[in-house]
């Protein structure tokens, strides 16, 4: 409704940092995990060792992709014990807490996207090309057919995700144009297109949340003024509207949710809190058109 | 899905619009994903290549069953203590990546405690490897003779000096030149681990004697034998690839 700019309303009514809270809280947690793997080669202090396919967390805790892991499988590669249990433990975690998590907290390839999309809407880049959101789906069993087929770590040789961070602690080679193709693609081809339509390893970590804890929901719903400005921040907006909209649960529960926090962070009105998959409550602020549960 | 008065049995009942769209939409999807697979592996069967100046660090897999375990985390050479190993950056012409060394820039120092090898998670360097002498990292290969100091008359025995394992590997064989000239020609034997330290050490600018990847020398079969040989502990025989015919017993 409104033709106010993006985030004035949540500027205005809850001051600067309760607007920003979340994204500066992700982009610290990406800049940790990247410090993480280069305090060891560049100041000598080892917090994880190698890179996102396969660490050492202070040289004890074996942890794996569990993406790279079963592609690994698919080429036909039995598995190694260290493999086993670092895979077993990352898989665990974000099958525990949430596994899109990963895409919105330690992807490194998240703030290039973010930063396309920021762009695009500055500029006011629209474009009508919307590919289905299924396609990433399809992506994610044609990599493990391709590993299964060529017997090798197929996705591995263009992932720009794991790609990118053991570019940027092993040296980016021509990783950097891969980086920048996409970078374009997002803000000139398709509106978060890589992370929304592409990535196969989000749609992998997507499936492994599917029954994830840490949700987002939207208790004070009837506050909502439309101002839309949630469905401009969030990545995956098709994701908000059951949960905002709907007359059941206020929880986000599809697992395309990355649990960013944009959303919480951008509304002026508070409607939306990060919280658990059992908190159905719903605020009052005004005559519930449907009791909760 | 009630489609009210349409008749759920037949096909056109059966797709009603919300289904057609969404079968539709599959179906476009998955079509896109198969070309982008298919894409994918002919990207791989390109890439995949292994340069000849490009070995694997000790105990690795014969180089199909590499591609199918190492999982590009970098600690074999987080492990080296030298740095001899480095991951392949995209569009180096070395399968993306990938740990290798080339042996002309830093060789393998051949730690007996195989550090890089215990540090692989995936077991793409193969734990069996308990004996860094058993490693068959690649083959040194005198590639131009004409070039060799020595076979040009001259003293020149660098790689056999060079050779962590002196006398096993590298040997300089006496040879009678037509014309009377004597000369020593470096001879590389079947204990050749692929260190690298004799192409690091030869005297010319370009190498005289490369050491290149097992497979492209003696063909994937032949380094399978030696891997296996060398997992029952039997020590590395020096046979030719081809046995020649039994000789008629005389008496």
């Amino acid at each position: 409704m409104s033709a106010r700019p993006f985030l004035a309303d949540a500027l205005e009514r809850k001051g600067r940092w309760l607007s920003y809270r979340w994204l500066i809280l992700r982009r610290l947690s990406q800049l940790l995990v990247l410090a993480g793997f280069l305090a060891g080669p560049c100041c000598g202090v080892w917090i994880l060792e190698g890179n996102l396919a396969s660490s050492l967390l202070l040289g004890q805790v074996p942890l794996a992709d569990p993406f790279t892991f079963i592609q690994s499988l698919a080429a036909g590669h039995s598995p190694a014990p260290q493999a086993m249990l670092g895979a077993a433990l990352v898989a665990g975690g974000y099958l525990l807490v949430g596994g899109r998590l990963f895409c919105a907290w330690a992807c490194p390839i998240n703030p290039v996207t973010d930063l396309a999309g920021w762009l695009r809407r500055r500029l006011g880049i629209k474009s009508g090309f919307m590919p289905s959101r299924h396609f990433r789906l399809a992506l994610l069993p044609a990599c493990l057919l391709a590993a299964w087929l060529t017997g090798s770590l197929a996705w591995e040789y263009v992932n720009p995700v794991t790609g990118l961070m053991r570019g940027l602690v092993f040296g980016l080679g021509w990783t950097g144009g891969l980086v920048g193709a996409i970078f374009l693609f997002d803000l000139f081809v398709v509106q978060r297109g890589w992370c929304g339509h592409v990535c196969p390893m989000g749609a992998f970590y997507g499936l492994l949340g599917k029954t994830a804890l840490l949700r987002v929901s939207a208790p004070r719903r009837r506050a909502c003024t439309d101002c839309m400005d949630c469905f401009t921040a969030c990545p995956e907006p098709q994701v908000i509207r059951p949960a905002l909209k709907g007359k059941g649960t206020p929880l986000i529960l599809d697992s395309n949710c990355t649990t960013c926090g944009r959303c919480v962070d951008v509304c002026g009105e508070k409607v939306f809190r990060l919280t658990h998959r059992f908190d159905r409550k719903l605020d009052e602020a005004g005559p519930p058109a449907h009791p909760p549960s | 899905m009630d489609d009210g008065g349409k008749d759920r049995g037949t096909f056109t009942g059966f797709l009603d619009a919300g289904r057609r769209k969404f079968l539709l939409q599959g179906a476009g999807s998955a079509c896109a994903a198969g070309v982008a697979g298919l894409g994918l592996m002919a990207h791989v069967q390109r890439a995949r290549a292994l340069p000849s100046q490009a070995l694997r660090p000790p105990g690795a897999l014969p180089e199909a069953d590499f591609d199918a375990a190492c999982v590009r985390c970098g600690l074999c050479v987080r492990a080296c203590p030298f740095t001899t190993l480095n991951l392949a950056p995209a569009g180096g012409g070395i399968p993306v990546g990938t740990p290798y060394f080339e042996a002309r820039s830093v060789p393998c120092e051949m730690c007996t405690d195989i550090p890089c090898k215990a540090a692989c998670p995936t077991g793409a360097l193969a734990p069996v490897l308990d004996d860094i002498a058993q490693a068959r990292m690649g083959v040194a290969v005198l590639a131009d003779p004409e070039r060799c100091l020595s076979l040009q008359g001259m003293r020149c025995d660098a790689c056999f000096q060079a050779c962590p394992i002196k006398g096993k590997a590298i040997t300089m064989e006496r040879l009678h030149k037509p014309g009377g000239m004597t000369v020593f020609m470096p001879s590389v034997h079947a204990a050749c681990t692929g260190c690298g330290k004799c192409e690091h050490d030869c005297v010319p600018q370009v190498a005289v004697i490369r050491v290149m990847p097992v497979a492209q020398v003696r063909g994937e079969l032949e380094r399978g034998r030696r891997r296996s040989e060398a997992a029952l502990g039997m020590p590395p025989a020096d046979r030719p690839a081809v046995s020649a015919p039994p000789r008629p017993k005389t008496r």
